[in-house]
């Protein structure tokens, strides 16, 4: 009971980072149904930020604030540049321009920062008031820290006059056009906090997983399956479809298939909630007219 | 693809096949055909090899276009049907001592039916969610090569050591030419069943459900039948060229099968012009050549090369190089 317990809290602590960055994945399909396979090496270039910062002697958390701010500015760039002018490019070019985007920010990270894994240190102190049997001080720390950021999230799309106009220009870009909302600034917004919300996650996980440029390639197929169980249009379900992954990666993992085997579990998570729920558990299901 | 409806039939292909340029093509096929026979003799050991690779490189990206080109199906884990005919024939050949002309084919079957068991419920997805299902089968697959519950099989991690074949009937040939010319025959096999493929009734009904596939159905053409049998040749493609590749490398390891192949792959066929099957040729030359260029500069740089070459094609010559050199000629 003890051990499973100690699992079920290892997989909740996994969970809020899949569901941090398969709220990111969301907020980016939700604005132009695009999914951005570049996500999870964004985040981890962001990491790679951190660890110089860190390295360089500045402390942890302005090193923090300062990651987040230069990969919100990445993010917002990235759409402004290379996103921009595909809105109307057929599906292939896009999904290419991803990969591209994807095996870019791998190789500059490799470039700028090495090949070799590198330690990556936690904010929170190991002997820390609220470490205990059950949870590490960083596990915990960790999912305060992203589960923080979601509800600052939510705050900011429900109760602000901006998160409206982005929600807005999300829901129906041409009317929100007509109202005066300036999509394509609301776009390039997203953008931006979906590479914000990466570099949480990304130095969240960093200490446990440790620092390399394939870091982030398996918790993306997790926050791709998190994202989808919940319902690709729906950012609470990506949450509680990442915490869902994240549990049911852990105990799944130690109890029936082994930790070899983790990946395949995702691929086949992935492709059974595509087959029998396409919209997620708790998706809209989109009706097309013809 | 036996349930072509009647309306599709009847199109001439030649209006297709666009008749001018068809008839310009043999010659300069021809002229290939003798350079690519000509360089058995002239390349040594490792060029022979390369010439090999390019091949069985060439044999894959045929498969990529036809399912992403001509199907508009997307797929982002092809690596994944690469490793299951490298694995088959390296099986076949160590463990049970096939000989490898009759592993290829198998190989290929082997392919097609996995391929063909995942387009069946794949299909049911939109084009990005079958993006994001392949893209999880890439990254996945070297795990699922590396697990112990296989490992009787695949050798798990260390993987599987093979034997070069000799020429056969005495051919004063020595085992890299020999291979090369085996491989080159295949892949103009493979080129002939591809461009049959294309430019018949078959080939119009995949393009019709890639360009619009409400309008194809209504006109008959079997929508998930079409595209489920298309995902199968095109991992039977992909087999077959896994399986010259086991045998060209004399081993097979997980790690071979990463990422980086399937996107090599999909480098490829944007390079060589997506939806052609001369873009085969110039996409495996690139892959195979380039990143080893451009590894010698830094470790990264083969990715950073593969990036930028994504974008910017993407942006300035979404034909690829088929295209170019068509427009030029």
């Amino acid at each position: 009971m003890e051990a499973f317990l100690h699992q079920l809290a290892a997989g909740l602590a996994a969970g809020g980072v899949y569901a941090s960055m398969a709220l990111a994945l969301v907020m980016i399909y939700q604005a132009t149904h695009h999914i951005n396979f570049a996500q999870g090496e964004m985040a981890t270039f962001s990491a790679f930020i951190a660890w110089a910062l860190l390295q360089a002697g500045v402390p942890y958390w302005l090193a923090f604030a300062a990651t987040v701010l230069v990969s919100f500015s990445m993010g917002a760039a990235i759409q402004f540049a290379i996103v921009r002018p595909l809105e109307k490019a057929p599906e292939l070019s896009v999904v290419v321009v991803f990969i591209g985007l994807l095996v870019i920010f791998h190789s500059m990270a490799g470039w700028l920062f090495g090949f070799d894994v590198k330690r990556f240190p936690s904010p929170f102190p190991v002997d820390a008031w609220f470490g205990s049997a059950l949870l590490s001080v960083h596990q915990l720390g960790a999912m305060a820290v992203t589960l923080a950021m979601v509800a600052v999230l939510f705050a900011f799309l429900r109760l602000t006059p901006l998160g409206l106009a982005m929600r807005a220009a999300a829901e129906n870009a041409d009317s929100a056009r007509l109202l005066g909302v300036p999509v394509s600034r609301m776009l390039m917004l997203g953008w931006g906090l979906a590479g914000a919300i990466g570099a949480v996650a990304g130095m969240m996980v960093a200490p446990t997983l440790f620092l390399d440029p394939h870091m982030m390639s398996g918790v993306l197929l997790y926050a791709f399956a998190g994202a989808l169980l919940g319902g690709i249009n729906n950012p609470v379900g990506a949450v509680v479809g990442g915490l869902v992954v994240g549990v049911a990666e852990n105990l799944l993992g130690t109890y029936v298939i082994g930790t070899e085997l983790k990946l395949p579990l995702a691929l086949v998570l992935i492709v059974t909630v595509l087959v029998f729920r396409p919209a997620g558990l708790l998706g809209r299901v989109v009706v097309k007219r013809v | 693809m036996n349930a072509i409806p009647p309306a599709l039939k009847a199109l001439p292909t030649a209006k297709f096949a666009q008749a001018d340029r068809v008839r310009s093509i043999p010659r300069l096929f021809v002229a290939l055909v003798v350079l690519a026979v000509a360089v058995t003799f002239f390349a040594q050991g490792y060029q022979l090899f390369q010439a090999t690779m390019i091949v069985s490189y060439a044999i894959a990206l045929l498969g990529l276009n036809l399912l992403t080109g001509y199907n508009g199906q997307i797929s982002l884990g092809h690596g994944a049907f690469y490793a299951v005919g490298a694995y088959v024939t390296a099986i076949l050949m160590a463990r049970y001592g096939v000989p490898y002309w009759v592993c290829l084919p198998i190989s290929g079957g082997v392919a097609l039916v996995v391929g063909y068991l995942f387009g069946r419920p794949a299909l049911r997805l939109e084009g990005l969610y079958l993006a994001l299902a392949t893209f999880a089968l890439g990254i996945a697959a070297p795990q699922l090569l590396k697990s112990r519950h296989f490992e009787p099989w695949t050798g798990g991690s260390s993987g599987i050591v093979l034997n070069k074949p000799e020429a056969p009937f005495g051919l004063p040939l020595d085992a890299d030419q020999w291979f090369y010319l085996f491989s080159l025959v295949v892949g103009l096999l493979m080129l002939l069943v591809a461009r049959n493929l294309v430019c018949g009734a078959s080939g119009r009904a995949m393009r019709a459900m890639r360009d619009h596939p409400l309008a194809a159905e209504a006109i008959g053409v079997p929508g998930s039948h079409c595209k489920s049998v298309t995902f199968g040749i095109s991992a039977g493609f992909t087999g077959v060229a896994g399986s010259l590749f086991a045998v060209a490398v004399q081993f097979v390891s997980p790690d071979t099968f990463a990422m980086f192949l399937s996107i090599s792959l999909l480098v490829g066929i944007v390079v060589g012009g997506v939806g052609t099957l001369w873009g085969a040729l110039y996409g495996a030359v690139f892959i195979m050549f380039v990143p080893d260029l451009a590894e010698k500069v830094s470790k990264a740089a083969p990715w950073a090369v593969y990036g930028v070459v994504l974008i910017v094609f993407v942006y300035l010559l979404p034909g690829g190089l088929a295209r170019l050199a068509r427009r030029r000629a």
